[in-house]
């Protein structure tokens, strides 16, 4: 990102300006900061959820702060996968179903997980490989997994079809203390394995210690708050 | 399609809400179906019993009164025409055949009239088809009936009974000719118009069962046995209307015109379909009424449908921002609530068809019986598939209310939501 300046619109009027951000591939990013200090926005930005006002934000090879809306959705189906802190799954559809759901909106995805042997078994393949236990894969509703169970699920639907661009936002905060560092763990040999990139936006700074590098968000933006 | 499978995955989570939506829509479409079939029926069943006549003759009076009681037996005839006139009327050379009746008496609730044998040969109903005998056969003698096919069936009678004529039209009768009973001769095949209800005399054998009574009342102490009836010659001396059969359909006015304006006694002519037009008339405002009522309830239903997506759409906002994350555009959220719209009105209508039909054929005889309404069982007319069809569009339309709210707070959201 260099030039980056961007306001939300609205109720709460809170500026960004990021004057210069580089992420290499394959890196693993710890992004520290306090509360309100603007990490959700900084990962909306690079989502391409939102689009700044000022600057440029080049994600593989492509400006997405110039794509219109339709192309920057089908930008992040093709090469992001997005984790949140809770409540990731469609409570009406089964596990299987909300592991697959990005693969209706990339086809790239889908050719590579078709390429692992038929898109089922890569969805089932990724889950055990992250922790879940082979009744839960099974599941019809995904509404009744524990939040350890539902945060599995939504690390594999992140990661299935290898899209090269991680995104985390505080996915450990709802686990127990002693899940959290394993539940990471298994992220990163899946992320290691598919040679993806993985922003990790977290509060808790004694999850820091494998991830390849660490940044305070205060460092590299700067905030303000108008009115 | 992927959007669809949400739409249903996401309908079947909220089944019971989905449910009692579906159902509000379906009986809002029952109504507005069954009011239109009620309408029809109605115009057809009474369109039906008009009989091949071109003119039918009564004492001067409204031409839908006249209609009413003299082919529907509803209501009453002011007065009646005289013998001599009607024996006048009848020797116009205009004329191909002639059928008097006589009505004023009852037999356990069902209209007796007196009428010529002529009657069951040149009464048409239904566009042509005659009248048949189930079992039977026309009068022979003095004091026989014939009796149409729903007396039969609700008394219980078989050709050869005997029955008494009431004289007035109550079920219960102080006045009864219990002294000149009648026997059943005919039963008639049903028809589906008023004359299943209705016991057929000879006009003699009005003239008989009255020829003791006078204005109405048995004259105290003189009575007249059937054996002495039977000897009297009885002319009769009043009709209550007469059916006219013309040569040439050109003489109707003109007939019309000479009747009404005839020197002797004051009367009425009125062709059978006019009159049946202007009952129509006089309908036509309640029926418009009632067809705009059931419109505005479907429209209430929609409107439901509306306020139930709507009221999920806040807690749904997670689940829209899952899907923007994994690259949905806003028009694939506006498509998934306006799918879910239309798979709800779909539902809905299909469900208020099915019930329609069910109700229809549950309840057809017994409408039948009780109003002498016959509603036909048929499959939908390419109008009332139309309409049908314009309830799912319109209920389509109706979600995208809620869907471009959706669309809009999921550009607003973005990923930061918490719920």
């Amino acid at each position: 990102m260099s030039g980056v300046s961007f306001a939300w619109p609205g109720r709460n009027p809170f500026d960004l300006v990021i004057e210069n951000f580089a992420l290499k591939r394959g890196e693993r990013l710890f992004l520290v900061g306090p509360s309100g200090s603007g990490k959700s926005t900084f990962l909306s930005l690079l989502a391409g959820i939102v689009t700044p006002q000022k600057g440029v934000i080049d994600v593989l090879g492509a400006d997405i702060a110039k794509l219109n809306g339709a192309a920057r959705d089908r930008f992040r189906a093709e090469h992001y996968g997005i984790i949140f802190q809770m409540f990731n799954l469609l409570p009406y559809g089964s596990v299987i179903d909300n592991v697959l759901l990005p693969l209706s909106f990339s086809r790239t995805r889908r050719a590579r997980a078709e390429a692992e042997g038929g898109v089922h078994a890569e969805a089932a393949r990724l889950l055990e490989t992250l922790g879940l236990e082979k009744a839960v894969i099974g599941s019809a509703s995904a509404a009744n997994l524990s939040v350890g169970q539902q945060q599995r699920v939504a690390a594999a639907r992140a990661l299935i079809g290898a899209p090269e661009l991680i995104i985390a936002d505080e996915p450990t905060s709802s686990l127990d203390r002693d899940r959290q560092q394993a539940f990471l763990d298994l992220l990163f040999a899946d992320i290691d394995a598919a040679g993806a990139t993985l922003v990790m936006v977290s509060h808790d700074e004694s999850l820091s210690s494998r991830f390849t590098r660490i940044v305070n968000l205060t460092d590299i933006a700067k905030t303000a708050r108008k009115g | 399609m992927i959007i669809f499978r949400l739409a249903l995955q996401s309908l079947a989570n909220r089944w019971l809400t989905a449910l009692l939506t579906i159902l509000s829509i379906a009986l809002s479409v029952m109504l507005l179906l069954g009011v239109e079939k009620v309408r029809t029926g109605a115009r057809q069943s009474f369109a039906d019993t008009i009989s091949g006549a071109d003119l039918i003759v009564g004492a001067r009076s409204g031409s839908l009164n006249l209609l009413l009681y003299s082919v529907f037996r509803i209501g009453n005839a002011t007065n009646n025409i005289t013998w001599k006139t009607y024996q006048d009327i009848a020797a116009r050379p205009d004329i191909a055949w002639v059928v008097p009746i006589s009505l004023g008496d009852s037999h356990r609730g069902f209209r007796v009239m007196g009428t010529t044998p002529d009657y069951f040969k040149l009464y048409h109903y239904r566009h042509g088809l005659p009248l048949e005998f189930a079992s039977g056969a026309p009068f022979s003698d003095l004091f026989d009936a014939v009796i149409g096919a729903d007396v039969a069936a609700e008394l219980g009678y078989k050709t050869g009974d005997k029955i008494i004529v009431a004289h007035g039209l109550g079920s219960v009768s102080f006045l009864e000719h219990e002294d000149k009973p009648f026997r059943v001769s005919g039963i008639l095949a049903k028809t589906g118009t008023p004359v299943d209800r209705t016991v057929h005399v000879s006009l003699p054998a009005i003239e008989a069962i009255h020829v003791d009574w006078q204005s109405g009342a048995r004259i105290p102490g003189q009575s007249v046995s059937v054996e002495e009836v039977r000897k009297m010659t009885l002319e009769p001396k009043a009709i209550t209307a007469a059916f006219i059969g013309l040569k040439s359909k050109l003489a109707t006015f003109r007939l019309q015109r000479a009747i009404n304006e005839y020197p002797e006694e004051p009367l009425s002519a009125i062709l059978p379909g006019a009159a049946l037009q202007e009952l129509w008339g006089l309908v036509g405002t309640a029926e418009s009424a009632l067809s705009a009522v059931s419109a505005m309830v479907v429209l209430t239903a929609l409107l439901g449908m509306v306020t139930m997506i709507l009221t999920t759409l806040n807690e749904r906002r997670r689940e829209m921002a899952i899907l923007r994350s994994v690259g949905a555009r806003p028009v694939t959220i506006l498509s998934l609530l306006v799918t879910e719209a239309g798979v709800l009105t779909f539902c809905g209508v299909a469900l208020g068809a099915v019930l329609l039909y069910i109700a229809l054929i549950v309840l057809q005889p017994f409408i039948d019986r009780t109003y002498g309404l016959h509603l036909a069982i048929d499959p939908p007319t390419w109008d009332q598939l139309a309409v049908l069809a314009a309830i799912v569009a319109a209920g389509v339309v109706a979600g995208l209310l809620p869907a471009l709210r959706a669309y809009r707070l999921s550009l607003a959201d973005g990923m930061t939501v918490r719920t």
